[in-house]
């Protein structure tokens, strides 16, 4: 959870340094190769590629191993497709195996995800909205504490998390995975620094004026101009909910409410279970499944959350 | 902690200062109380009560009672803690340099404009770091069999063999590879975005001079990303204490190299939902944050402080 506070909070401290060290400003002459259009590098970019490839093999290995039976995955080289292709015939199993719990688990997760990183988009963007906007008593120490906060280990909250909802009959229940994703200090720091750049305090007063009441000016002026930072928050904060694995493993026990990863790692689990059945194939095709729709919402979105977290980048 | 964040926090200051003097209000709570309430709740109650049950032991006989400091003291003179702290700390010496140095020598690629198809490297790079911890380390597992993965299969065609990666030896770099696979395209995407804030007319200047690649990486790039650089160590150190995940399910499959204290955090983890000891294990869990705290602290003093 604490890993996206990154993101920003670096774009930003790298800025700083950047353009005050701009400041004896040269106006250079054109020069016949300009810095902006260097010439490429085949030796460079086979280097990067060395990477690249790191990067993909084992995604490539999953798609390739997710067409093979159980027997094929023992039986051909990883990186090659086995003779039989049973990419269908996995997927079905994925979904039919165990009374369709699979599915289940899909739709646990879309849960945990729409309300989970939904709920907390939203609270982020009121949050920053209001510290970015409005000065209040205390508004300082708000923004202190749940700074601070980012740096406390997450599993150091858990076990008496755990406790609390245990005492409160809340374990066992979606809501003890979806109130915990509620809240994205990242995610209210990125609102915060965006609202405070997006929003022209002078476009607030004028809908003052003009009558409007604060909760009309937010939905109708300010939300429209926080967009690019709301797909940002969001597709950051779908990431954590639909890769959380710590939160519902401690919380959740019943496999009716297990979302994708813990229902994965069980079905891994099983094997090793005196008398489990091994459902490898079912794990690997398993596996591609969780990870697609958010490998698509990455590629589909890229411009949204690039620019929404280069938009400090553009002062130059 | 909020010292840990104040120079990456108090730059963006947003342009125009909330409102004026006189027009501080309390409209602002109405937008921010249900960030405020939820947060009261998830986080400020769980440290409060954490800190709570650390001063009470629950014994078999007389029940819970008060024990001051005792399980602080009992958790400073426990080896399996100090062991699992060591190992985290081999990994976060060893693992972490070598994510950020891959991360950044990609950044600084992307950043020269002398790659081909810079977006396609820039995306795909990336995008492990939207794959799941489980799926990630479910994958790697797969492939470091060396009966039916990747490295049996390489054993098979070449006729050599392997050391084992899921074997005592081994696990603990087996793990920081998947660690690195997952998280080295974010923090290049990191360093990638701070590289394109440095304004160009830099880059012409130094020209003029005659200086050559590496020197306006050296004198210009990094110390203009040095905030992004210390923030991504910082976080990978948190990150290093916290590994829980990739060990966690790397265990079925090599339940032999991977204890139950493997981890500070599958400690706790253990202590707590197999052992049923609350008490110490939240008393494990303070240590282990009051130590990561202190050392992002010093880290982030030691690399601001050549940056001011």
């Amino acid at each position: 959870m604490t890993s996206p506070v990154t993101t920003v909070s670096a774009r930003f401290a790298g800025a700083p340094s950047g353009s005050s060290g701009s400041a004896p400003r040269l106006r250079t002459p054109r020069r016949r190769h300009t810095p902006g259009k260097p010439r490429r590098s085949v030796l460079l970019t086979l280097l990067t590629g060395l990477v690249l490839l790191y990067s993909l093999i084992p995604l490539v290995w999953l798609v390739i191993s997710a067409t093979k039976s159980q027997q094929g995955l023992a039986r051909s080289f990883g990186l090659w497709f086995d003779g039989d292709f049973a990419l269908w015939d996995n997927i079905g199993e994925t979904f039919t195996y165990d009374d369709g719990v699979f599915t289940r688990w899909l739709l646990n997760t879309v849960l945990y995800v729409v309300v989970g990183a939904g709920g907390a988009t939203f609270l982020a963007v009121l949050g920053g909205y209001a510290l970015a906007k409005f000065d209040f008593p205390g508004r300082r120490a708000v923004f202190a504490v749940v700074i601070g906060a980012v740096a406390v280990p997450g599993t150091a909250l858990a076990v008496p998390t755990f406790l609390m909802f245990s005492e409160m009959g809340l374990t066992d229940t979606p809501w003890a995975v979806i109130i915990p994703s509620l809240i994205s200090p990242f995610g209210l720091y990125l609102m915060w620094v965006f609202a405070g750049e997006a929003i022209p305090a002078e476009l607030l007063e004028a809908a003052r004026i003009d009558g409007a009441g604060e909760v009309r000016t937010f939905f109708r002026v300010a939300l429209p101009l926080l967009a690019p930072g709301i797909v940002t928050v969001l597709l950051f904060t779908m990431v954590a909910t639909w890769n959380n694995y710590f939160l519902p493993l401690i919380m959740i026990k019943d496999p009716d409410w297990y979302p994708l990863t813990l229902g994965l790692d069980s079905w891994n689990s099983q094997a090793q279970t005196a008398g489990g059945e091994a459902v490898f194939n079912l794990v690997v095709t398993g596996s591609l499944i969780t990870i697609l729709p958010l490998i698509a919402a990455f590629l589909l979105l890229q411009k949204y959350w690039q620019s929404g977290l280069a938009a400090g980048s553009v002062k130059e | 902690m909020t010292t840990l964040l104040t120079p990456a926090a108090a730059e963006p200051r947003p342009a125009p200062p909330p409102a004026r003097r006189d027009r501080r209000s309390w409209t602002g709570w109405g937008f921010i109380a249900p960030f405020v309430a939820v947060f009261a709740l998830v986080f400020l109650a769980p440290i409060a009560y954490s800190i709570y049950l650390s001063l009470f032991r629950d014994q078999l006989i007389g029940g819970t009672t008060f024990v001051g400091l005792d399980n602080y003291q009992e958790a400073l003179k426990d080896d399996r803690f100090w062991a699992a702290l060591g190992r985290v700390a081999l990994f976060l010496c060893v693992q972490v340099p070598v994510m950020l140095g891959i991360a950044l020598l990609v950044a600084l690629a992307l950043d020269s404009g002398r790659l081909y198809g810079r977006s396609f490297f820039r995306v795909s790079i990336f995008l492990p770091y939207a794959v799941p911890a489980v799926v990630a380390t479910l994958m790697w597992g797969f492939m470091y069999g060396t009966r039916f993965g990747l490295v049996g299969d390489i054993n098979d065609t070449l006729g050599i063999s392997l050391p084992n990666p899921l074997s005592p030896d081994l696990v603990l770099a087996s793990i920081g590879n998947i660690v690195t696979w997952e998280f080295v395209g974010y923090n290049m995407l990191i360093f990638y975005s701070a590289l394109r804030v440095i304004p160009h007319s830099l880059y012409e200047a130094a020209e003029i001079d005659g200086a050559g690649q590496i020197r306006v990486i050296t004198a210009i790039k990094l110390p203009a990303i040095r905030g992004a650089l210390v923030i991504a160590t910082i976080f990978s150190i948190i990150g290093s204490f916290q590994l829980f995940n990739e060990p966690a399910i790397l265990q079925d499959l090599a339940p032999n190299a991977i204890t139950t204290d493997y981890t500070p955090n599958l400690y706790t983890y253990s202590l707590s939902f197999s052992g049923q000891q609350h008490n110490y294990s939240a008393t494990v869990a303070i240590v282990m944050g009051l130590i990561t705290m202190v050392i992002a602290y010093v880290v982030q003093l030691r690399g601001m402080r050549k940056g001011a």
